[in-house]
């Protein structure tokens, strides 16, 4: 591990130390740190990682990754294929639990408390930090059900009329709503690629989470269906906290504001996501977003 | 560069050529795959046909049964006896016989005569007039049912080339029965005393009911026992149980399990249940314990199977929304799977079914008359019926063995059906 750090290092030849961050990157060995270039703090962060190493076995996925997810803004994390922008995202709501190989170091904090913490409970970790995936994956039930089943077992509601409400809000904020509303009884696996990942979205903000994560969720979606998916991001930006993972760059500079691009496991850059795709500081990050590989 | 398209259309040419060539071969060995895989079709349908038809040949004929006509004299002094049952029936059923063929004197004859109809004639006489007391004074007309070498013979199920002496039915005996025909008092009707009663050492008494009942009752109890054990087990084995040394030794069992030798899970009953903890024998509480030690592991590896077949997107969706790992399984993954484990069940219960050996090991071999009340009664299964009946000398028991073979085909086909449907109603659309 230590050797593939340092391996590395030698493709880091100038921009180092130019924009270090601050303290919690100090307390790290050096050998073990890639120091990320750009921008990874913010203030009042709603999400804060440090020094975060994923292993499966005895790989090393993700290798020491500093960033901070900031209130009402969407990260986009772009990157080549295989590089753990899927296995990072997963451990900010600790899904990667279920893979039994897998190891995670470091510290994830929501809200100012440690979500690796031994105290803290998955299931409402979960609540407040919901998920859409890469394919949509609707329940095989009714549309009314998909929504209906988060708050359900959370028991947020007393009442029927309460869950209609909470259907009906969470449909309309999905922009979902115009399309089912008179089939709400219609299998959720019914509906098209795009509705039917317009319907997870809803599925996710039922249970009013902090912040959603959303690993490539527009690649199985046809174009019109990926601008509708876009729209509603910006939107729901106004009231979560938004991490997206995504192949396409453009995808990435329309709806993000910050931008991180992850490298073999490592964090290379972050920044403003204008500056990242004008002006990118790192030579991996350049190459990337010109193209000459990914 | 028109050069080189050149080359390119001449490239492509070859390509084409050589591709051409070679698709004659795939093309035959595509038929050849199809025909050979047609002809195992055909083979297997023709067995099956040649097994079906075989089977309804010999076994259709015990659906029906001949009764002949008595006229009984029922004088009241005949019943001088306080107890109806203390009256003499047999006597009574000879007597009428005397009275319809008074030509026959001699006691060999007399012998004959008397064989004619059922033993169980007397008894059928009996119940009529305790049910019915006013009947005394009268001469009703009876139906008795015939013994079982004339059923054969009117089924024409006796070689009557063979020498007299040979025979199961005599000259003397065909000569009565087509007198009785001539007179209307002989007719074949539909046989419900097949599906009415036990067994019983007269063929044209026996009946498949006591074996089906005792089935019923050993699946009914293996069901109750196998499906929520197999289930559970499958669903800790798939979803919470760790994957280490333990879960593989574990698993490697079950499968082993699943491939003992049947007679084995007998002898294991008998060790444990009935000599162990006391369960009583020959009864289908023994027989259902047993066969659910045999079932389990077809259900576990189907549930397991079926389990493992609903995709890993519909846990990441529960978990994803807050779902618990229970709630994950039971609310999403086990809905999923629950055709597939439906399935496995009923082939596991029509195995159990059509189960044996281990049930031999119990008793439930024994001969035994009585239809069974509760899963506590001594009682027979369908299969072991079979077996009794195959090895019982009389003609007639031929009928019968094909006939319980068909009763315990319409079981599994009901079964499968029962399967196709639950997995229908249980499936859900994607
Ligand atoms: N469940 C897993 N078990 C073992 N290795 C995994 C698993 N998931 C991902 N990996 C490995 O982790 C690395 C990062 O994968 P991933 O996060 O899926 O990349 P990305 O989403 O950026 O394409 C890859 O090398 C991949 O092979
Ligand atoms: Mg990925």
């Amino acid at each position: 591990m230590e050797l593939a750090a340092t391996t590395t290092s030698q493709s880091f030849p100038t921009m180092m130390g130019k924009d270090v961050a601050r303290s919690a990157a100090d307390e790290i060995p050096a050998e073990r740190t890639r120091q990320t270039v750009g921008e990874p703090y913010v203030k009042n962060p709603r999400m804060s990682c440090r020094d975060v190493y994923v292993y499966y076995g005895d790989a090393c996925a993700i290798k020491g990754v500093n960033l901070d997810v900031g209130c009402n803004e969407v990260v986009a994390m772009i990157g080549p294929s295989g590089c753990g922008k899927s296995t990072f995202l997963r451990c900010l709501n600790r899904m990667n639990d279920t893979v039994s190989s897998c190891r995670v170091e470091g510290s994830i904090h929501l809200d100012g408390s440690d979500i690796y913490d031994a105290s803290v409970d998955v299931v409402p970790l979960r609540a407040r930090v919901g998920m859409v995936f890469q394919k949509p994956n609707p329940f095989p039930k009714s549309i009314y059900d998909n929504i209906a089943y988060g708050p359900r077992i959370h028991g947020l509601t007393r009442h029927k009329s309460e869950l209609d409400h909470i259907v009906e809000t969470s449909l309309i904020k999905a922009g979902l709503w115009e399309e089912v509303k008179d089939r709400l009884d219609d299998p959720g696996t019914g509906l098209s690629g795009g509705q039917q990942q317009r319907l997870c979205i809803a599925r996710a903000i039922a249970v009013e989470p902090e912040v959603i994560l959303m690993d490539e969720p527009c690649s199985a979606l046809d174009p019109i269906a990926t601008a509708k998916v876009e729209d509603l991001i910006a939107e729901l930006k106004e009231q979560y906290s938004i991490v997206i993972v995504t192949h396409a760059m453009q995808q990435a500079s329309r709806v993000s504001q910050r931008t991180a691009y992850f490298h073999l496991g490592n964090l290379i850059e972050v920044g403003p996501t204008e500056r990242i795709f004008t002006n990118p500081r790192h030579d991996l990050t350049e190459a990337y977003i010109t193209g000459r590989f990914g | 560069m028109s050069t080189q398209t050149e080359n390119n259309m001449e490239q492509n040419q070859n390509t084409f050529g050589v591709i051409s060539k070679g698709l004659k071969k795939r093309y035959r060995a595509e038929k050849i795959f199809k025909s050979l895989g047609f002809s195992a079709v055909l083979l297997t349908i023709a067995f099956i046909v040649f097994l079906f038809t075989s089977i309804c040949f010999n076994g259709y004929s015990a659906f029906s049964q001949a009764k002949i006509a008595l006229s009984v004299s029922l004088d009241a002094d005949k019943f001088q006896n306080e107890n109806i049952a203390d009256a003499n029936f047999p006597g009574i059923i000879k007597d009428s016989l005397q009275q319809m063929f008074p030509e026959v004197k001699s006691r060999n004859d007399k012998k004959l005569l008397y064989a004619l109809i059922s033993q169980n004639a007397a008894f059928t006489l009996q119940e009529k007039i305790e049910r019915d007391p006013s009947l005394i004074g009268t001469n009703p007309t009876i139906w008795v049912l015939a013994n079982d070498d004339v059923d054969m013979y009117l089924k024409g199920r006796i070689d009557m080339t063979t020498a007299e002496s040979d025979r199961r039915i005599k000259d003397k005996q065909v000569q009565w029965l087509d007198q009785l025909k001539r007179n209307g008092q002989l007719k074949t009707v539909f046989n419900t005393t097949f599906f009415t009663s036990g067994d019983s050492r007269e063929p044209e008494l026996a009946g498949i009911l006591g074996a089906a009942k005792g089935s019923l009752y050993t699946l009914l109890i293996t069901l109750a026992l196998s499906f929520p054990i197999g289930v559970a087990a499958a669903i800790y084995l798939e979803e919470f149980a760790p994957k280490n040394i333990w879960t593989d030794i574990i698993e490697v069992n079950i499968n082993n399990l699943a491939a003992v030798p049947s007679i084995i899970f007998g002898l294991l009953g008998l060790a444990i249940f009935i000599n162990f903890w006391g369960v009583p024998r020959s009864t289908p509480l023994a027989g259902g314990l047993v066969l659910t030690l045999m079932t389990l592991p077809t259900i576990i590896i189907a549930g397991r199977a079926s389990l493992k077949s609903v995709p890993p997107s519909i846990r990441e969706a529960a978990l994803g929304v807050g779902a618990s790992k229970v709630q994950t399984v039971f609310h999403h993954v086990l809905p999923l799977a629950m055709p597939g484990m439906l399935t496995g069940t009923i082939i596991g219960m029509a195995q159990a079914l059509g189960e044996t050996a281990p049930l031999l090991m119990i008793g439930m071999i024994a001969f035994i008359v009585d239809i069974p009340g509760s899963v506590t009664d001594p009682s027979t299964v369908l299969p072991v019926q079979i077996y009794l009946w195959a090895d019982s000398p009389e003609r007639a028991f031929t009928e019968k063995t094909s006939a319980a073979i068909m009763v315990l085909l319409a079981f599994l086909i009901f079964m499968n059906a029962a399967a196709v449907y639950l997995r229908k109603k249980f499936e859900i659309k994607w």
